[in-house]
């Protein structure tokens, strides 16, 4: 018999007997801004193909969807900081090797972006409120004028930080459920499948809606690709992330993952999707729903049950 | 994970955090970023350091006790040149720091007064108190004579508390240290060699080449200097055998760990003799030359061959050849060690003695690398009347053991029972710095004499069990808030260490001496206490000595030369010891004239019924006995005590890892409170095993009360040693309870 | 300069008095810990192996600790000893998901904390407190740089391991096995 145990000094806060340093806020954080980068990569995608029309959804109102949801993913963050109020050490360096420090000024990068984004389009959405000074007429012309460079600047950067989504949790060799090469192009996938949802959700445009029910159904096709292509990965690892993936696949986790993320989030909008496709006449705000709510518990699932898997004890 | 505990931990975090929090908002913006390190850095700087000894057990280590600016105590550092610790504090003498910081600590005198239905406390002033207890002293010694007031007591406390008593008229003295512990071995060795082991032991286990532990746990018990030494005897690649039915830490650092079946270890002992005996492996010279009655052990010891023997302890003949010879090769330097908590099956002196006559044949005795002879200074003492003379005291209510040569705490409690009819009747205790509560065996016999005697007072730091069954509580200040007696204990050379104060005492607590010396006036005995403050007395001693207090302030330790010649006996040199011969008796004509075995046989003892386990306990080493469960920095360490089981047992009795069960012993006692199971290869199938001192059932002890199970409330069946009245304490057997019989029982 | 700790497992009793010294030396509150004390047991009665181990921060050569850390507050200082400055750290917790060793844990006042082999005692020449206090004497401290330190001789002679070497972070505390 083999027996393991602390005689002392261990039962701390947060710690023991397993990790609970992140919790949901940092969940919502990284669906959030998963969701953000795939509306910002289809606004900019669709402005650079001069497409923009097509997709006045995602170029207007889903670009205040964007800032609200940044908005609320770093309120989440900071609140999940222990150390608030010397939050403002984040920006007084960068650290190439630290994901949190890049995805955050990618971050503040996207905001500012996407603020004026949103102001190129702010008459053209709100035609009664009138810019009341001179500059800023003259500033959103600059910017109408500019907004195909803002999205060639911007189009690389939601990729960025959709991926940083993964990363963030990727880079952490000591939690071997995160530790896989697989997650930030997991991570991409759920955020512009997350992303298109919310589109369907707030289009009105039976074109628009459609072009992106195709997308996503593309996307969810590829996201169940990447997690199949993930398992596998474990699959075949060393012992500790076969004990990772018995979290995922025969233990505490496995029926929020598969029922929740996987059936409910995935594979069932995929099917409503798909005959939606075939020209059968479906509510798209349920796949869309569905999709959104897979994409946060699968962050749940993935924040909450990398925190148990360890090296040691 | 216990939720009650989390609680806790959160609640004390939020105190402390509440704290810090206002101390960085203020420098949370400060340009001159301050970083932890430094910070340490610059107050480690300004802290103040006091010389004291450890009062968390009775090795009685030197230390410095530092504070910062504000006066708290901040860490407790061993003294580098203190022979005991060579300046490393044990894990509880580090965490002493705990004792004084507990706010669970008794604040103010209390009193009992009698409620409706309920008795309760009221807080009293000092003078209050301790003319109440000076009036009931007279009372006794009006009535019955002052013999009739008992001294229960432990440590440094409890020696302000003797002189008092010895002034008032009484020796009936005795403490649970004696025959709960290690009486045994000093009745055993006395009668071999004519000396006691002693406290510190003087074993010379740094120098030895062989190292033989039975059932004693060095690592778990952390007697400092003996932790300290074994390790050195491990990188000096000595030979360590450990007997003991559990895998102890010591059996896991032995070269040969036999795995005895419970209370067979004399049959091993004898068997040992024998082989080293009818192998020609004993050291001829020194038995010829300093021994007597040789050939009657060896007639003795003929029979007793590892075949025997194997039938009795379950250790494989070769096994026991092996390690014999092993010990005769590593001779002198071999040590047999007589352990310190020895009270077993009730013939423990006879084992005690068969360890000395063992350590006899080695030659270990006198031997470096074997025990040396030990030194210490003696304390001058301070001018006084001579103590007047009892009538009776401790010696007499234990005649019944002629071996006895101290205090039977058990035969005092006894002595307190009118139905006992004791020739010699106690009437009431005065209790000094010992729980008895967890501490004496049979608590159905203490509350019986509790009940009967008159008047009972108790003083302690903490509001122990024993505490609830006082009439009068009296809160004493910390070792690290006082003055206290120079410490002056035996070692390879004799050293002196001061105990001052490195803070004031916290609430209405006070010093033992001064509570010994204000009960002393009040009962017209200043004559005794003719000073004003014990700090005068110490430095009186100390002028004495040929140092002062100012210089013992500085250095804390001091140490004195040898002057009682070498530690060893001179190889080939005559030595005379303390026996009725000067020799080492290997035949005790002193055992044979009052009627005991000469020498040592080996008798069996029960065994549990089916269903039943042998209860075994132990120390934790981060806690002493019962009394440091509470501390904050020890609690936080190890707050609860496991049982250990079998995983075989646990298969058959259906238990699982941390399943909470209640143990019901074999005169159906059953425990207050659950223990939880830890399954484990390291105990046998026919015992359990658990740290002692746990399963306080004090809610004032709000860290250690309901946490784990108690194993003294379980030992209901003592095995009086008939040499000394040593209560054998190894004999109880209990099973598990798994559905919390308190309930029923409720319901 | 490149300071390590060796640990003799051979002597350790896991008697936990490294981590109350720690706690006292270093003002880690109550419920915390920077260093811990672990139990392995193997085989079956009596064939029976039991280790014990004093465990803390390894100040992993490779420390990812300090590479996740968005702020630069974790860092290494001289000899290698990783380093939380608490003015710079934010508390995202980063760091304490990325160490193997679960050695750091938030402070109750918001920074993260660990072990950092007592710098401010290094400064002065004295050895950490746990090393001091060890009253089986199992700990030593050096510098791996120097071959005549302690330490040096120690891994020149003896067998010994290190905590998850699969974690590939080329930790700092060594555990003498045999």
């Amino acid at each position: 018999m083999e027996e393991e145990l602390f005689i002392s000094g261990r039962n701390i806060p947060n710690i023991d007997p397993n990790l609970e340093v992140w919790h949901f806020p940092i969940s919502l954080y990284l669906f959030l801004g998963g969701m953000a980068a795939g509306i910002i990569f289809f606004a900019s995608l669709f402005t650079i193909m001069k497409k923009e029309k097509e997709v006045p959804t995602a170029v207007k109102s889903g670009m205040i969807v964007v800032i609200i949801a940044i908005s609320i993913g770093l309120l989440a963050l900071i609140y999940d900081l222990t150390h608030k109020l010397y939050v403002w050490q984040l920006y007084m360096t960068i650290r190439i090797e630290s994901p949190m420090s890049w995805g955050a000024w990618v971050l503040l990068v996207i905001t500012i972006l996407s603020f004026l984004w949103v102001f190129s389009y702010f008459t053209e959405m709100f035609p009664k409120w009138d810019l009341k000074f001179d500059f800023l007429k003259k500033f959103q012309t600059y910017l109408i004028e500019n907004r195909r460079t803002l999205a060639i600047i911007l189009l690389p950067l939601s990729v960025i930080l959709g991926i940083y989504t993964g990363i963030l949790l990727s880079a952490f060799n000591a939690r071997p459920l995160w530790n896989n090469s697989i997650l930030g192009p997991l991570f991409l996938t759920s955020g512009l499948s997350t992303g298109a949802a919310a589109i369907i959700l707030f289009s009105k445009n039976q074109y628009e809606k459609h072009l992106f029910g195709k997308i996503d159904l593309a996307l969810i096709i590829l996201e169940l690709g990447l997690i199949i292509h993930m398992i596998m990965g474990m699959y075949a690892g060393s012992a500790v992330q076969l004990e990772a993936l018995d979290i995922l696949i025969g233990g505490e986790y496995t029926v929020m993952f598969f029922v929740f993320v996987v059936i409910l989030g995935l594979i069932f909008p995929a099917i409503i999707e798909g005959i939606e496709i075939m020209g059968y006449k479906v509510p798209s705000i349920v796949p869309a729903l569905l999709v959104l709510m897979g994409g946060l518990i699968f962050r749940m699932v993935m924040v909450e049950a990398g925190q148990l898997t360890r090296y040691l004890y | 994970m216990d939720n009650s505990r989390r609680s806790f931990i959160k609640i004390s975090a939020l105190g402390a955090s509440g704290l810090a929090l206002s101390a960085t908002a203020f420098g949370s913006f400060n340009a001159n970023a301050l970083t932890e390190n430094n910070k340490l850095a610059e107050s480690a700087k300004n802290l103040k350091r006091t010389p004291t000894y450890c009062e968390v057990c009775f090795w009685k280590c030197a230390a410095w006790a530092y504070t910062d600016e504000n006066n708290n105590i901040k860490k407790l550092i061993g003294n580098e040149i203190d022979p005991h610790c060579n300046g490393r504090l044990c894990p509880r003498g580090t965490g002493g720091v705990g004792m004084y910081a507990d706010d669970d600590r008794l604040k103010t005198p209390l009193i009992r007064t009698k409620g409706e239905g309920e008795d309760t406390f009221r807080e009293a002033s000092w003078e209050e108190a301790l003319t109440l207890i000076a009036s009931k002293m007279q009372g006794i010694k009006d009535t019955y004579g002052p013999e009739s007031m008992a001294l229960l007591k432990h440590g440094s406390p409890g020696s302000h508390f003797e002189h008092l008593f010895k002034a008032y008229g009484s020796d009936t003295i005795a403490e649970p240290a004696y025959a709960q512990c290690r009486g045994p071995r000093e009745t055993g060795f006395g009668l071999t060699f004519g000396a006691w082991v002693g406290s510190p032991e003087p074993t010379d286990i740094r120098d030895t080449k062989c190292l033989v532990l039975i059932g004693s746990h060095i690592g778990e018990n952390m007697h400092n200097t003996q932790v300290q030494e074994m390790s050195q005897a491990i990188d000096n690649g000595a030979t360590i055998i450990t007997v003991d039915p559990r895998f102890s830490t010591a059996a896991s650092k032995s070269n040969h760990w036999l795995p005895i079946k419970p209370s067979t270890d004399i049959a091993l002992l004898l068997t040992w003799m024998h082989v080293i005996i009818y192998e020609d492996l004993y050291d001829k010279d020194y038995v010829e030359r300093y021994g007597s009655g040789f050939d009657k052990l060896k007639e003795h010891v003929k029979n007793y061959t590892p075949e025997w023997a194997y039938g009795i302890t379950t250790i494989k003949p070769e096994e026991i050849r092996k390690t014999a010879r092993l010990m005769a090769a590593a001779s002198p330097s071999v040590i047999v060690h007589p352990g310190r908590h020895v009270v077993w099956y009730g013939d423990d002196s006879q084992r005690e003695r068969a360890i000395a006559i063992l350590n006899g044949l080695l030659g270990s005795w006198g031997r470096r690398g074997g025990f040396y002879f030990k030194e210490k200074i003696k304390i001058p003492k301070f001018p006084q009347p001579a103590y007047p003379h009892p009538k009776w005291g401790w010696e007499e209510i234990g005649e019944k053991y002629p071996f006895a040569e101290m205090g039977i705490t058990n035969e005092l409690i006894k002595a307190s029972i009118p139905e006992e009819n004791h020739k010699h009747q106690v009437k009431a205790w005065f209790i000094a710095g010992t729980n008895l509560v967890n501490t004496i065996p049979q608590r159905e016999v203490m509350e019986k004499a509790i009940d009967a005697v008159e008047f009972i007072v108790a003083v302690d730091t903490m509001p122990m069990e024993i505490t609830g069954y006082a009439d009068v509580v009296l809160p004493e200040c910390t070792y690290l808030e006082r003055y206290d007696g120079i410490r002056s204990a035996t070692n390879r050379e004799p050293s002196i260490a001061l105990r001052m104060p490195a803070a004031e005492p916290r609430f209405d607590s006070k010093p033992a001496w001064w509570i010994a010396k204000q009960l002393g006036e009040k009962l017209g005995l200043h004559d005794y206490f003719n000073y004003n403050d014990f700090k005068e007395v110490i430095a009186w001693q100390l002028e004495q000595l040929g140092t002062s207090l100012e210089e013992m302030e500085k250095i804390g330790v001091k140490k004195f030369p040898r002057k009682s010649g070498s530690m060893f006996i001179e190889e080939g040199q005559p030595y005379e010891f303390a026996t009725d011969d000067g020799k080492i008796q290997f035949y005790s004509s002193e055992l044979a004239e009052k009627g005991f075995d000469p020498m040592p046989v080996y008798t069996s003892h029960d065994a549990p019924d089916s269903g039943f386990y042998r209860l075994n306990y132990g120390r934790s080493p981060m806690h002493t006995f019962s009394r440091t469960i509470n501390n904050p920095n020890l609690s936080d360490l190890t707050d609860e005590n496991k049982l250990w089981v079998n995983p075989k047992v646990a298969r058959i009795e259906g238990l699982k890892k941390d399943q909470e069960v209640w143990l019901e012993n074999q005169d159906g006692v059953i425990s207050t409170f659950p223990i939880k199971v830890r399954v484990t290869e390291r105990i046998r199938w026919d015992s359990v095993y658990m740290y002692h001192g746990f399963g306080h059932n004090n809610k004032k002890l709000s860290r250690a009360y309901g946490k784990g199970a108690s194993d003294t409330q379980l030992i209901t069946k003592v095995d009086i040693d008939p040499l000394m009245g040593g209560t054998g304490m190894r004999s109880n057997f209990v099973k598990f309870l798994t559905t919390n019989p308190h309930k029923e029982i409720e319901s | 300069m490149r300071y390590a700790m060796v640990i003799d497992t051979l002597k350790c009793v896991g008697c936990s008095d490294c981590v109350v010294a720690c706690q006292t030396e270093n003002n880690v509150p109550v419920g915390y810990c920077r260093d811990w004390v672990t139990e392995s047991v193997s085989g079956g009665y009596p064939t029976l192996d039991l280790e014990l181990k004093s465990e803390r921060c390894n100040h992993c050569d490779n420390a990812p600790c300090v590479r996740c850390c968005p702020t630069g507050a974790s860092h290494e200082g001289e000899g290698g000893i990783i380093l939380v400055t608490e003015n710079e750290c934010i508390g995202c917790g980063a760091c304490i998901e990325s160490c193997p060793y679960d050695a750091r844990f938030q402070h109750p006042e918001g920074y993260v904390d660990k072990c950092t082999f007592c710098h401010h005692r290094l400064e002065e020449g004295q050895n950490p407190a746990c090393v001091s206090v060890c009253p089986t004497n199992c700990m030593y401290f050096g510098d791996l740089d120097d071959p005549t330190s302690e330490v040096s001789k120690l891994l020149e002679t003896r067998k010994y391991k290190v905590l998850a070497p699969e974690a590939g972070t080329d930790p700092n505390v060594y555990y003498l096995i045999k």
